[in-house]
């Protein structure tokens, strides 16, 4: 693969490993939701999230060769080579958690695919356009469950706070380019990420406006960096491991 | 017959079989929702004919909508079963699918079926607020929403506050 695809390959690597691994942590709660229609309404918020996955794999797929599938690079790469945020893998928690994760995420995608509809790469174009649609009501829905929260009873204001504490360090790796990236922006293939933090920071502030919450926490919060490159948490490992098994164990198994 | 005259015939012919693949495709219906067609619903945005090849461009509701690929399994199969024998199906993202190109029968059809159908065209700017979803068994217009996501990606959870039947909605997209 010339040195120009390379990092377009990892580019759309990286945007089907957010979906694919932030749809599958939504997954978990099938069948465990709060209230049935809840349920049934994250589930489909993580059938969304796969099938952009899988529009990104079957691009990234017709770039590697002619072995690679979809499903090959979703169940047969190794943590290490798993670009995602470390925001999409971390464990989902109690429902505050999963909620401000959520809401977090759908909101960077939501300015992040504004932007790569306009990318020269007419597929990704494409995606992102598809995509954005479905982002749209994500940002929606989880926006109203942290006001509902973060403005509710003593116990979810509790909850929703201490979860955003622990999430926040996550977020600043959104905003920080990868070499791939960077190495795409001269040609208009990748958007430049640095350029929608002031948006997404806009949108979490009017919603948190609403709440109890506040952001930011403090000044200057640490902010983990890692996982675009491949350097994840050990939660990751754990979520392959149950992810892959099937694929893992009965090579090629088909149904 | 001089060429330009072959060359009409052969684009009056060529119009024609895609006329006919047209009114074929709109045979086949969503699975999820039996009563809309693929035509109904927009899925179906081009037929080609590359020489002896019927290309069907379709494209997805949503991207992990899974009745896509049982339509183009049965796109696959009506044409077979109507003596087309070489048959592509090409998924296009773009345009991305829109409620906006449902047809008016289509819309008429849902009704039928017991699920409202999309309230609103998507170019108007306020399609996501104060949209009145009227129940499709009483047509009241004092409904409520219970879920922004229903049994399918495509739609939304509401109840009538007159009838109290709940319905499902279609959701603008």
């Amino acid at each position: 693969m010339p040195a120009s695809n390379t990092s377009l390959f990892n580019y759309i690597l990286h945007l089907a490993d957010d979906n694919l691994i932030m749809g599958h942590r939504l997954s978990e709660w099938a069948g465990h939701g709060p209230m049935l229609e809840q349920d049934i309404a994250i589930s489909n918020i993580a059938l969304d999230l796969i099938g952009q996955s899988r529009n990104f794999y079957q691009y990234a797929a017709i770039l590697k060769d002619q072995n690679a599938t979809e499903d090959t690079l979703a169940f047969l790469r190794d943590a290490g080579e798993f670009k995602n945020l470390l925001l999409v893998e971390i464990p989902n928690g109690d429902w505050a958690k999963t909620i401000l994760k959520l809401f977090l995420f759908s909101t960077y995608q939501f300015f992040f695919y504004q932007k790569l509809i306009y990318s020269s790469d007419k597929q990704l174009a494409a995606i992102a356009e598809k995509s954005l649609k479905e982002v749209t009501y994500h940002v929606r829905w989880s926006s109203e469950w942290v006001i509902r929260m973060g403005d509710g009873t003593q116990e979810s204001n509790n909850r929703i706070k201490s979860a955003l504490e622990e999430i926040l360090p996550f977020t600043g790796e959104m905003f920080e380019a990868a070499e791939y990236e960077n190495l795409l922006s001269s040609n208009r293939i990748s958007i430049n990420v640095s350029e929608i933090k002031s948006d997404w920071e806009n949108k979490i502030k009017t919603v948190f406006k609403e709440t109890q919450l506040t952001y930011p926490l403090e000044e200057n919060t640490w902010m983990q960096t890692g996982g675009k490159t491949g350097v994840h948490t050990e939660h990751l490992g754990l979520l392959l491991a149950e992810m892959q098994f099937l694929q893992r164990a009965y090579p090629g198994c088909e149904w | 017959m001089n060429q330009t005259e072959q060359n009409i015939i052969n684009t009056f012919s060529k119009e024609k079989t895609k006329k006919k693949i047209w009114d074929i495709l709109n045979t086949v219906t969503d699975p999820e929702i039996p009563v809309l067609s693929v035509i109904d619903l927009g899925i179906v945005r081009d037929i080609r004919l590359n020489d002896d090849e019927v290309e069907v461009f379709i494209t997805p509701t949503y991207s992990g909508c899974p009745a896509l690929d049982v339509i183009g399994m049965n796109i696959r199969m009506v044409l077979l079963q109507n003596g087309f024998e070489k048959i592509k199906i090409t998924q296009q993202l773009s345009p991305a699918w829109t409620t906006d190109w449902m047809t008016e029968s289509g819309k008429e059809k849902l009704k039928a079926y017991g699920i409202a159908p999309p309230a609103a065209k998507t170019f108007d700017r306020n399609y996501l607020e104060n949209l009145i979803i009227e129940c499709p068994q009483c047509h009241s217009s004092n409904t409520k929403l219970i879920s922004q996501f229903g049994s399918t990606s495509c739609k939304a959870l509401y109840q009538c506050n007159d009838c109290l039947e709940p319905f499902d909605y279609f959701k603008c997209h």
